[in-house]
């Protein structure tokens, strides 16, 4: 008599798509995924608990590690809270400076779902096309910060380094670059009729059931939603560009795929902008206090990270230390509609869907 | 003169020359497989701004290869303590041995045949088949989940790309009436069949990446999704038995697109003919196989469900498509 069963899959923590140490428990059936159980926490570092001791200089490093792949924006959310809550003037300099090496960031990380993503899908080559591109932006911020990848540049009032020398025209000449390198990519993948049929209508969900789980970022967008903080609720100086935000309507892998590039453009529309707006002179630090202390109370700024909102509460008694910090890392939230997504769809397109969410390991366990 | 050997009365001698020829063919094949592997890395290092090997053996990394095997035959041989022992250690071997045998019935060039059987094309595609139940058992003998369900994949895959894979040889089994390779050849002199038969070429080639399991068709094994599949348990020269069947019948595969359809030895042009065939053979066989890696490069993976569906819906009825167009075509215009 033939007997058939439904089989548990681990799939990671250690698996070449989970993009980290990501555990997801599926039980299948044959390869039809019956219920999908995500197990997260092993790269919980306790970043928040580990700040409340902590001057809130020396918690800007944390941030590089949460979200590692655009570690500016998380790296701005935290200044960018202690800063509203000091009611600091930030020169303009910095403002730009910020502004750029962000906007560096969010094509960066993008370029990284890119290639990541095709690899998950089977295609090699455009992992190493993406990279090329990512290396230059790397070299970029390396020459500001003097780091590749946790970057520690920001500071409560300002930044920690000023451009060198040439830095700028090195951003402006790779504006058009980037721009022909992105035509490139629309060529060798998005066009491809394997692609398309692998992500087409994958991963779909809409507008209400974004917004009901709390999606955001490219993550939300693709369901019609146009809500991009950078817009909606400006802040830094983003309101001197000029740029749009992509909106997809179809909600499904393929639109998250659009929106991303598209962002990408528009990130470019906003580099070229910031370079030629860029100070010729100023200062890059706001005059702060050698110890920075919060002031009694609390603040809870959000921005735009490439991933989705990126939001930094503090709570402060008026010490050198928050009294309590708390990220909401738009990783963790996106992560939660993954098992509704799974529920019925084959392991091919868990790797699809899962690789369109776009999640950092480090964000989503913090 | 491999005729008049298999005529004439068996002895230790005749045996000798057998023993000797099939190491020749041994070597010719190990050595491919040992350039074919390198060759494809630095091409697809070259499309993917890298380099490729470029350390051992020379600034073209000759001897990468050479010490890749060397390396995965001192490893240490693991058997995972829940397989089932005897599956797992005979599944690499049968995967690896008939895609061995197939390359007996290549016509290379003229002379250099080793088996010129009357059904060769039919003994490619059968003795072929067996290399599936390889593949099966290694995923099954593994007892992993993920190996299973490679295995799973792989026996769905060749199942389904198999029957377009014949199909589309027949209609030049029709032109030629004869399933000898060499008669194929032959029958090639006033035009490649890849001219006459331009369908089921393109048919034969999707089928053929389909059967090497190949990117796009590489689900067997796709490393991104079920990590690496039927072989994922295996390691050391057990895994390199694995990986040289599929480099074998990548020979083995470019070998018999080249004689079915590009014409084999012959050359294309009858002024270029001082020119010998086993020349001609190396040149064709290796723009098929530059085009397999330039495939491999430039292509993502498709779905499990697409693929039963193109190889079920789309290419077996355009074969059949092709079968009947050849029939109607020989039949009115009394070609061939």
């Amino acid at each position: 008599m033939l007997r058939t069963e439904e089989m548990i899959l681990n799939v990671g923590p250690q698996h070449p798509s989970t993009h980290g140490v990501f555990r997801l428990v599926i039980k299948i059936d044959g390869e039809i995924i019956k219920e999908a159980k995500p197990v997260i926490g092993y790269l919980h570092r306790g970043t928040e608990k580990l700040a409340e001791n902590l001057q809130y200089t020396q918690i800007i490093p944390y941030t590089d590690r949460m979200d590692y792949l655009s570690a500016m924006t998380t790296n701005y959310v935290l200044c960018h809270a202690v800063e509203t809550m000091m009611d600091l003037k930030i020169p303009d300099r910095a403002e730009y400076l910020r502004v750029i090496a962000m906007e560096l960031g969010r094509i960066a990380s993008h370029l990284v779902w890119w290639g990541t993503y095709l690899l998950d899908i089977g295609a090699v080559s455009p992992f190493l096309y993406a990279f090329r591109e990512r290396e230059m932006i790397i070299n970029m911020l390396n020459e500001l910060s003097g780091a590749r990848l946790t970057f520690n540049y920001m500071r409560v009032g300002g930044v920690k380094w000023d451009a060198p020398e040439g830095w700028i025209e090195k951003v402006k000449a790779f504006i058009p670059y980037m721009r022909e390198q992105l035509e490139g990519y629309h060529n060798l993948a998005t066009g491809n009729e394997i692609f398309m049929s692998r992500i087409k209508g994958v991963g779909k969900y809409t507008k209400e059931e974004a917004i009901s789980y709390s999606l955001s970022g490219p993550n939300l967008r693709c369901t019609g939603v146009k809500w991009d903080l950078r817009k909606d609720e400006p802040y830094s100086i983003y309101d001197r560009f000029k740029f749009d935000v992509p909106v997809r309507e179809s909600g499904d892998a393929w639109a998250r795929y659009h929106v991303r590039l598209e962002e990408i453009e528009e990130s470019l529309k906003i580099l070229e902008q910031a370079v030629e707006q860029f100070p010729a002179e100023g200062e890059i630090m706001a005059k702060v206090p050698k110890i920075i202390k919060a002031p009694k109370g609390e603040a809870f700024v959000r921005i735009e990270s490439p991933r989705g909102e990126v939001g930094c509460y503090i709570a402060s008694d008026g010490k050198k230390e928050p009294y309590r910090l708390k990220f909401r890392r738009p990783s963790f939230y996106n992560l939660q509609i993954l098992p509704k997504l799974l529920e019925g769809q084959n392991i091919a397109n868990l790797i699809a869907i899962l690789g369109a969410i776009d999640i950092v390991l480090g964000e989503v366990d913090g | 003169m491999i005729q008049d050997l298999l005529n004439s009365s068996p002895g230790w001698a005749n045996f000798g020359i057998f023993f000797l020829l099939g190491t020749v063919l041994l070597l010719v094949v190990l050595g491919f497989v040992t350039y074919g592997i390198l060759a494809e890395r630095k091409v697809m290092g070259y499309m993917q701004l890298r380099h490729g090997p470029n350390q051992v053996g020379g600034k073209w990394g000759l001897l990468q290869t050479v010490a890749d095997v060397l390396k995965l035959l001192l490893k240490e041989d693991v058997i995972p303590k829940m397989a089932d022992r005897p599956l797992f250690i005979l599944a690499p071997v049968i995967a690896f041995a008939p895609a061995f045998m197939v390359l007996a019935t290549i016509p290379f060039t003229d002379k250099f045949q080793f088996a010129d059987i009357g059904v060769g094309l039919l003994y490619y595609i059968a003795v072929s088949g067996i290399t599936t139940i390889g593949v099966v058992t290694g995923g099954w003998a593994s007892n992993n989940k993920y190996a299973l369900l490679g295995g799973m994949r792989a026996a769905a895959q060749m199942i389904s790309y198999e029957i377009p894979l014949v199909r589309s040889v027949l209609g030049i089994i029709l032109l030629t009436g004869s399933l000898n390779l060499n008669d194929i050849v032959h029958a090639q002199r006033h035009g490649w069949f890849i001219l006459w038969q331009p369908i089921a070429f393109i048919v034969f080639f999707i089928a053929s990446i389909a059967e090497l399991n190949r990117t796009p068709f590489d689900l067997p094994e796709a490393e991104s999704e079920i990590v690496a599949g039927y072989h994922v348990e295996y390691s050391g020269f057990r895994w390199a038995f694995f990986m040289l069947a599929e480099y074998v019948y990548l020979f083995a595969m470019a070998a018999l697109i080249t004689t079915l359809f590009l014409g084999g030895w012959m050359s294309p042009l009858a002024a270029l003919n001082f020119i010998p065939g086993a020349v001609w053979f190396a040149l064709k066989f290796s723009v098929v196989i530059f085009v397999y890696i330039w495939i491999r490069v430039a292509l993502p993976r498709m779905r499990a469900d697409h693929l039963m569906e193109f190889g079920w819906k789309v290419l077996l009825p355009v074969a059949l498509a092709n079968i009947f167009l050849t029939a109607l075509i020989k039949s009115i215009f009394h070609i061939f």
